[in-house]
């Protein structure tokens, strides 16, 4: 094969309309016969929900897979109350409040970021935390925040800036962690009684960081089959059959669809530079509520860089968007069409919930695919 | 937010940073992440990030896999036919 500078080819073979076709023939041929929604899988990942329906996979499948949306979008799940501090922050005239484009429409308790930035507020989108630092760099005279948004994939980098920013003795500069890490997330999930899961499609790009045996406890405590699925359409295929299988044939176990980026133990280097400078904590998840250990606080070593503990702030009441069912959207118990908002109130344009301001969001992908799923 | 883009790494300037070529535009990308990585080497880019290095043996195996698993169908009814 010819090489390019550009990667296709690890995207374009994965998307081969031929194997596809054969996959999915494939797929309806296990699943013949088999009663509808007797096999619901969860996708946990927001990407995976966009691609999903993006492929076309999601109308096609075979009514005996159900497929249920999960709270895998860190944007969806960050509880009003870290929105409503960050947007504090950038009232405050001596700050600088950095964030990834996601966060700044997302409604807090009264306002975004987006319309704080609107009437004053000094609020920038960067792309990475090295544009976050170099900010800082820039603006001695002001105190800059970065708001940690993310799960396992994201927080290496926000860890990788901290310590650099210590490094370099950087002294404008601090993070905002808002950051959650998936398993815990997975658990509380599998030992839900009214999903009655029968197995997880679990997240590619965290697993390229945690490794696939971070969910061996998961499929030891529940017996949930975990298969880490990639994004291509033959990913998602060859994902779906290896949970199918493993459902059909009463087994549980983690197994990897993902291997050309996925590895056992996972990014060692990420995860120590994540240790080094986060620890679990208890975090809220919108929808789920509290899950302990399912956060990551910045460590006592660097409280100078913890910007809640080097400059504390004080957001205004938290209040939840009333008639938002995004809480029940997050845990799969409902689909979007079925919150009375959905469509008629509730629009990218006029977001009442973090559901459809995300990109990655389910409702948002609802919103934007789902016309030909509504019975 | 899983988004990440699998490129080829075009320059590797020190051990931290390097650049990549997406839909034309030069990108810089933080090594960090990664303990051995060379020019021309495929990785997956996330916020800026490089967070892993992309197996290519890996990325064929699957291939190879999900064609028989595609076709197995076709290969069974040829072998009936060859049988009969």
């Amino acid at each position: 094969m010819a090489a390019d500078s550009s990667g296709m080819r690890y995207t374009k073979w994965f998307r081969d309309g031929d194997i596809a076709r054969g996959l999915f023939a494939r797929l309806e041929e296990m699943l013949s016969g088999v009663p509808a929604a007797a096999i619901p899988l969860m996708e946990v990942c927001g990407t995976h929900t966009v691609a999903l329906f993006r492929s076309g996979i999601r109308r096609a499948l075979p009514k005996a897979a159900r497929l249920i949306s999960g709270p895998g979008c860190p944007v969806c799940v960050t509880p009003n109350v870290l929105i409503d501090k960050a947007i504090a922050y950038a009232n405050e005239p001596e700050f600088i409040v950095t964030t990834f484009g996601d966060m700044m429409r997302v409604p807090g308790s009264e306002t975004s970021l987006e319309k704080a930035r609107g009437v004053g507020a000094d609020v920038r989108i960067v792309y990475s935390t090295m544009d976050a630092l170099e900010t800082a760099r820039e603006n001695p005279d002001k105190k800059v925040v970065f708001f940690g948004i993310g799960f396992e994939t994201t927080a290496p980098t926000v860890a990788a800036a901290i310590i650099q920013a210590r490094a370099e003795k950087l002294n404008n500069f601090a993070v905002v962690s808002a950051h959650k890490t998936v398993p815990a997330a997975l658990e509380a999930l599998a030992g839900n009684p009214e999903l009655k899961l029968k197995g997880f499609i679990c997240p590619g790009h965290v697993s390229v960081i945690i490794g696939s045996r971070a969910y061996l406890p998961i499929v030891e405590t529940y017996n949930m089959p975990c298969v880490i699925t990639g994004f291509e359409p033959l990913d998602l295929l060859q994902g779906i059959m290896m949970l199918v299988e493993q459902a059909l044939a009463g087994r549980a176990e983690v197994r990897s669809q993902y291997s050309r980026a996925v590895s056992e133990e996972g990014n060692r280097k990420a995860l120590d530079l994540m240790n080094k400078v986060f620890e679990p904590s208890d975090s809220i998840w919108r929808g789920i509520g509290p899950i302990p250990g399912s956060g990551l606080a910045i460590r006592e070593e660097y409280a100078d860089l913890d910007a809640e503990a080097r400059w504390p702030v004080a957001p205004c009441a938290t209040r939840e968007n009333p008639g938002c069912r995004c809480a029940e959207v997050l845990m799969g118990l409902i689909e979007p069409p079925q919150c009375a908002l959905f469509k008629k109130v509730c629009t990218p344009e006029a977001p009442v919930g973090a559901c459809m301001v995300s990109s990655e969001g389910t409702c948002a992908a609802y919103f934007k695919y789902g016309d030909e799923l509504i019975d | 937010m899983c988004l990440a883009v699998p490129v080829r790494l075009k320059e590797k300037k020190s051990d931290a940073l390097g650049t990549f070529e997406y839909g034309g535009v030069l990108k810089d990308v933080s090594l960090q992440l990664l303990s051995e990585v060379n020019e021309g080497d495929y990785i997956l880019v996330h916020a800026g990030f490089a967070i892993e290095k992309l197996d290519e043996a890996e990325a064929e195996e699957t291939l190879v896999l999900m064609r028989e698993m595609a076709f197995l169908k076709a290969a069974d009814e040829q072998a009936a036919e060859e049988h009969n």
